[in-house]
């Protein structure tokens, strides 16, 4: 081949010019692989409200209902537990609820609408596991001091009865409070607030 | 034949690539026990790609109907039992063995220099090996399996800014589902072992590039016939290493069926009793604990009670050993022939990364914990103390030919 009369400064320009092009042609063919990942729209509209009848909860009661595929809890809190939350304040990484873990409308001392009733999403804000409830006051397990709460079983992450997080645990934040309204004083909507967050 | 043979060397380097890779590879003539296991991992991929083959030929995945064809291979299936049995064997199998081939790197100095790629190529495999046990373990759709998959994608939600938003990818859905089911699906079966069979042909072309180390250290390529330039301390791997690997598969083979016909639950370590429960969205097992072979690095994960801070580690624990052939700055390559500090210290690691495993699997009560941080510090603290003492450690001589 000859070599004579080759403009290798030509020539380069020209392979970076190709390497270049190829490289975005490249990263643009990348893009409707990678978004097929992400969740389909059926994913998406599949999240709908749940109407949750309370009327016969108990006492210290707890039930779970499905959203958006996750667990969700209603507990109906005893007078005592409510008077026990604020004596925990000083255990807790975030008993005012300054974290963005709960619309403003549960942004309170017992982190709801109505003080009795609770309303959390159940995934543990550490790895995603469910805790378990323990509403069992001074469980052997968990504590002469344990005052009620959820304790999850995977990596040792406790809550109070407002699903806020104690310290020295992984859990990082308080477990979520899911927007919600009253639709009756004894039927619940989650998943929807009517934009009153 | 002969002539059959010549129509294709003329065509294809079949006769050059068997000589150069099996009958005119020559390997040191000292390989002891551990040099078993490279063959077996060999031995055991096959195992696992034609069993899966045929698993995938009765599995749906389908989040409603995973689980129950599952039961269907297991009940209905002709040997569909034994079909499965042999796959999920064979996963332990592979990291028993894969655990094995790379501790007797860490014995021999093997990942030194000129074998870091090789080392590096072999990490990377293990790291594959470690998301296809992972994303397999998806698939039956137990409760073990759902629960276990939600925690180990949650780790990446640890991750500042893009945490939440890759999670949400990763799971293709705002929990994992049907979605994540499907695309583990496609990752375990087709994606990643052809990853991980280019993995496998470079880690060998890198070591038939540069030779095998042995258990002296020494290289054998510095002392060859003057008169054939072959090694005088090798023999070429094929009849002589085949011979001796197939005793290897026999024996393995002996362990191999006894746990796969008699114990292929393995008491609850590789298939956990939680999974033969179908999954279930709203309720965590009691109990939940990784299968054996990542136990150790969950133990780190558990033991750092920050977040963030656990998920780091854990990271760091596999991403240390990909360091190993930098960290450690002896120029004696066996163990043979090296200083207390080293034997101590690589003693003290085993301990660490078996103690660990065990963690890995109790519930996290305070005592255990406390526990787990400290052979946390240990597996760590291994490198740490190679680093810092390996460059002036006092060795043997190391002998000129093999012993």
């Amino acid at each position: 081949m000859a070599t004579e009369g080759v403009d290798l400064k030509k020539r380069r320009m020209l392979t970076n010019a190709v390497t270049v092009a190829g490289a975005v042609g490249a990263g643009f063919v990348a893009v409707p692989f990678l978004a097929s990942w992400a969740p389909s729209e059926r994913a998406k509209t599949a999240g709908a409200p749940v109407e949750v009848d309370i009327s016969k909860m108990q006492d210290g009661a707890m039930m779970t209902v499905e959203w958006q595929g996750k667990p969700v809890w209603i507990v109906k809190r005893t007078a005592r537990n409510l008077e026990d939350l604020p004596t925990l304040n000083e255990q807790l990484r975030d008993p005012a609820s300054e974290n963005e873990q709960q619309p403003d409308y549960a942004r309170n001392g017992d982190r709801s609408i109505k003080p009795q009733i609770l309303v959390l999403v159940g995934i543990c804000t550490h790895l995603g596991c469910s805790p378990s409830y323990r509403p069992d006051l001074a469980a052997a397990d968990l504590g002469a001091d344990w005052k009620g709460g959820f304790f999850c079983p995977c990596h040792g992450s406790r809550f109070d009865l407002a699903g806020r997080v104690y310290q020295g645990v992984p859990a990082p934040l308080n477990l979520e409070v899911p927007p919600h309204r009253y639709l009756s004083d004894t039927t619940i909507i989650i998943g929807e607030d009517g934009g009153a967050a | 034949m002969q002539k059959l043979l010549t129509w294709i060397d003329d065509r294809f380097p079949l006769t050059k690539m068997f000589e150069e890779h099996l009958s005119k590879y020559y390997a040191p003539k000292n390989f002891n026990f551990w040099y078993f296991f490279g063959s077996l991992a060999l031995l055991v991929l096959v195992i696992q790609i034609i069993s899966g083959i045929f698993l995938t030929m009765h599995y749906k995945p389908d989040g409603a109907t995973a689980f129950a064809s599952v039961e269907y291979i297991m009940r209905d299936v002709p040997y569909g039992w034994l079909i499965r049995y042999m796959h999920s064997t064979g996963a332990t199998a592979f990291f028993v063995v894969v655990y094995l081939h790379m501790f007797r790197g860490l014995l021999y100095g093997s990942y030194k220099q000129p074998r870091e790629l090789i080392w590096l190529f072999g990490m990377l495999i293990y790291l594959v090996l470690m998301a296809e046990a992972f994303m397999g373990y998806l698939l039956p759709w137990g409760q073990m399996s759902y629960w276990g998959a939600q925690v180990i994608i949650s780790l990446f939600g640890a991750l500042p800014f893009i945490g939440e938003p890759l999670t949400l990818w990763i799971r293709g859905d705002f929990v994992v589902s049907d979605a994540t089911l499907n695309r583990f699906f496609a990752l375990h079966v087709i994606a990643l072992p052809i990853v991980l069979l280019g993995l496998v042909v470079a880690h060998i072309l890198a070591l038939h590039e540069v030779g095998s180390n042995n258990p002296d250290g020494v290289e054998i390529k510095k002392n060859k016939d003057p008169v054939t330039h072959l090694p005088v301390d090798g023999i070429p791997f094929h009849p002589y290493y085949s011979v001796k690997d197939i005793l290897g598969v026999a024996v393995f083979l002996i362990f191999f069926a006894t746990i796969m016909f008699f114990m292929p639950e393995g008491g609850g370590y590789m298939l956990e009793h939680a999974n033969f429960i179908p999954s279930d969205p709203l309720k965590t097992p009691e109990h939940i604990a990784p299968v054996w072979y990542f136990t150790p690095f969950y133990a780190i994960l558990r033991a750092v009670p920050d977040k963030l801070a656990g998920v780091l580690a854990m990271g760091a624990a596999i991403v240390v050993l990909f360091l190993l052939p930098w960290l450690d700055r002896c120029k004696v390559k066996s163990i043979r022939y090296r200083g207390n500090i080293f034997k101590y210290n690589l003693a003290a690691f085993v301990v660490a990364f078996v103690v660990l495993g065990w963690l890995g699997m109790q519930p996290a009560t305070p005592f255990l914990t406390l526990l787990a941080q400290f052979f946390s510090l240990v597996y760590f603290g291994f490198f740490v103390v190679l680093f810092v003492t390996s460059k002036n450690e006092p060795t043997k001589p190391v002998p000129e030919r093999v012993t």
